[in-house]
């Protein structure tokens, strides 16, 4: 029983078809990256999988929460799913300790004692315990982007989306960020990444999806993928990036 | 005596139509003394600059109620005998000259440091400077919020009602205690205003969205 | 030029200035509270295009913004007893003071809200907040915070705006002003330090507008 499936997922905005028939599967624990040219769908295949974009038609499962076209429990199903954005959007009002006690207080009704240690332990997971009482426009992006990842895993989801985290940071900020995910994957958490780091996919990565044309296009183990690719496109993608 | 609902508004219209003249006469002579006021707002002498800057507090922050009973009563002390006319005139001019230098201060402060400097290592003295490079550029960003402040000064007309001039709302105060109908009378002013004022702050909108758009 | 200023009958009645000062100061600390609570739940109704009352709310704005507020007094203290709506001269001063500060305050609240960015609140829905929520915690604080100062600006205006609540008998301090002036017929004496404390508390009240605004929605402590 996978953690979360994808089955005949289509996506239109307007008479734009950005998915066609998508169908995917992953298992708890898997480390799973989706890379593909821009306009393929990949960032809007994340996005779908936490409800940010509602879907046309088809069918997604994540441990036991069901969302289709027609209905979704948002709530229960965003508990299970958390997220992590290229632009951090950590709220620039709040302490970096109050950005991530936020919505262990709002949404799951805890105290503010247990909030507040919830807080600590994540932060601490990150390496920021020094920052609690900061405000994020005093933090590097790389920590910013690291606080975004205490404030996701302390509502304790069972999945993590990162929607091309790294990709707002300046290059020698990126490391820091890849081994918080590192430390995470290490861990056992299911991770989804939207990612233009192709060393990192490979590296960590269990799954490699290549998205084409608003499909999934080739899935297969990250190094067997990369040495020898089964389509031209994939192939081409591969080329055009290491050249690049 | 009876009033027709045509005698009503036909008082009214003249009513309006006063209301309308103090207008103009307020915008157009608020804006002739709101620019000289801009000089001297932005000029680099501190003493005219601080003057400019007190006058501008003053009339911003003190009731245009008062700015009229000041004008009424303090010519009357001059040995001038002010019609609520003249002293309505004059308070509106002074209070719009004060809103519209701040608000074309504003504007002038938005056009970038170069375009001072660049005219400056041109030779050209302060006084060219502002008309040739500045102001034309100040201008189109102050069109919009200048047609914007056009509906406060109609707006501001209807205070003059207090001192007995005998616009739109002073005739509607005098046209409900004959008719004994207040609900319709300051319903039909409410109108009149709105006709008036309406179009200026679409104007308004429509300016300040065109300026934004994507030249 | 004969004429001779004389501040001392002016200033013997300072004790009604004063009084008239501090109703001026209730009746705005009132509206502004009222104003503000309508302009956080108009501009909310008009920035997520809640139908149909972003389109009442939209009409209410327009009526308010175009008309003049001395109209709006006349109207609801005089017009509204003809609809059995029968108000004392405070509660009519106070009713149009929160109208009219509704209106505007709507439309600048909801300038703020607009300018809070999309990413904010997609961060707070992948929290699993609702969007009450999100507009509770995420949006509300950094939108009145980036249109405080313009907000605070209204407020001043409106106060000052109030002066004409003397022509319904509101007891506030144009009316005490208009009262002592008639008692000693020092007119211009009596304005002028009239004028001053409008302006004195024009600056106190902007002062202690930006206070609270740093305090409440900087967030910096």
């Amino acid at each position: 029983m996978p953690l979360l499936r994808v089955s005949a997922l289509h996506k239109y905005y307007g008479d734009n078809h950005v998915l066609k028939g998508v169908d995917l599967s992953i298992e708890e624990g898997e480390v799973v990256a989706i890379i593909g040219r821009s306009g393929s769908g990949k960032s809007t295949l994340l996005r779908t999988l936490n409800g940010l974009e509602s879907i046309s038609d088809g069918v997604i499962e994540v441990d036991g929460e069901y969302l289709d076209a027609a209905r979704a429990d948002l709530r229960a199903l965003r508990q299970k799913v958390g997220m992590v954005f290229q632009q951090f959007n950590l709220f620039p009002h709040l302490t970096v300790g109050e950005n991530v006690m936020l919505a262990p207080q709002v949404v799951k009704k805890a105290g503010k004692a247990e909030a507040r240690y919830l807080a600590e332990q994540m932060l601490a997971r990150v390496g920021l315990s020094d920052k609690v009482d900061a405000y994020p426009d005093r933090l590097s992006g790389g920590q910013q982007q690291r606080v975004a990842i205490a404030r996701a895993l302390a509502m304790s989801p069972k999945v993590l989306l990162c929607d091309e985290i790294t990709s707002a940071l300046d290059p020698e900020l990126v490391n820091e960020v890849l081994s918080v995910v590192r430390q995470l994957a290490r861990e056992g958490m299911t991770l989804i990444m939207v990612t233009h780091e192709m060393r990192f996919a490979r590296e960590v990565g269990d799954k490699l999806v290549f998205m084409h044309q608003g499909k999934v296009h080739e899935v297969g183990h990250p190094r067997e993928v990369f040495a020898a690719p089964q389509t031209a496109e994939l192939a081409n993608f591969i080329g055009a990036v290491a050249g690049g | 005596m009876d009033f027709t609902l045509w005698d009503i508004v036909r008082n009214l219209l003249t009513g309006l139509q006063w209301t309308l003249l103090l207008s103009l006469v307020a915008f157009v002579c608020g804006s002739a003394a709101g620019l000289l006021l801009l000089v001297a707002r932005i000029s680099e002498q501190p003493l005219l600059r601080g003057a400019a800057r007190g006058y501008i507090e003053l009339f911003q922050g003190t009731p245009l109620l008062m700015q009229l009973f000041m004008v009424f009563f303090g010519l009357a002390l001059f040995g001038l005998d002010v019609s609520a006319w003249m002293a309505a005139a004059i308070a509106l001019t002074l209070f719009s000259s004060a809103f519209l230098a701040e608000i074309w201060r504003g504007c002038v402060e938005s056009i970038p440091r170069g375009q001072w400097e660049a005219s400056g290592s041109l030779a050209l003295t302060r006084f060219e400077q502002l008309r040739h490079v500045i102001l034309p550029q100040a201008l189109r960003i102050a069109v919009a919020p200048t047609v914007g402040f056009s509906v406060q000064v109609v707006k501001g007309t209807a205070v003059t009602s207090i001192i007995g001039f005998t616009e739109l709302t002073k005739t509607g105060g005098m046209l409900a205690n004959a008719t004994f109908e207040p609900f319709l009378i300051y319903g039909l002013v409410a109108v009149g205003y709105f006709i008036l004022c309406y179009p200026l702050s679409l104007s308004a909108r429509y300016l300040e969205r065109r300026l934004h758009a994507p030249a | 030029m004969a004429y001779q200023f004389d501040f001392a009958p002016v200033l013997a009645q300072g004790d009604l200035l004063f009084k008239g000062a501090l109703f001026t100061l209730q009746l705005t600390l009132i509206g502004t509270v009222l104003g503000v609570a309508i302009g956080v739940v108009g501009a909310v109704t008009r920035a997520w295009r809640l139908r149909p009352f972003d389109a009442l709310f939209g009409l209410y704005v327009e009526l308010i913004r175009n008309t003049p507020f001395i109209v709006q007094l006349f109207f609801i203290f005089f017009g509204l007893p003809a609809l059995g709506v029968r108000l004392t001269e405070w509660q009519a001063a106070v009713l149009a003071m929160v109208i009219n500060l509704g209106a505007y305050s709507t439309e600048i609240i909801r300038a703020g809200i607009q300018a809070v960015p999309k990413g904010q609140l997609e961060a707070a829905a992948a929290l699993a907040m609702s969007r009450f929520e999100a507009f509770r915690y995420v949006v509300l604080q950094p939108a009145l915070a980036k249109v405080w100062p313009a907000l605070s600006s209204q407020i001043v205006i409106v106060m000052l705006g109030s002066a004409v609540c003397s022509q319904i008998a509101t007891e506030e301090l144009s009316f005490a002003a208009n009262f002592i002036q008639s008692r000693n017929f020092r007119a211009f004496e009596t304005y002028l330090l009239t004028t001053l404390l409008y302006l004195l508390m024009a600056i106190v009240v902007r002062q202690l507008l930006a206070w609270i605004g740093q305090r409440l929605l900087m967030g910096r402590r």
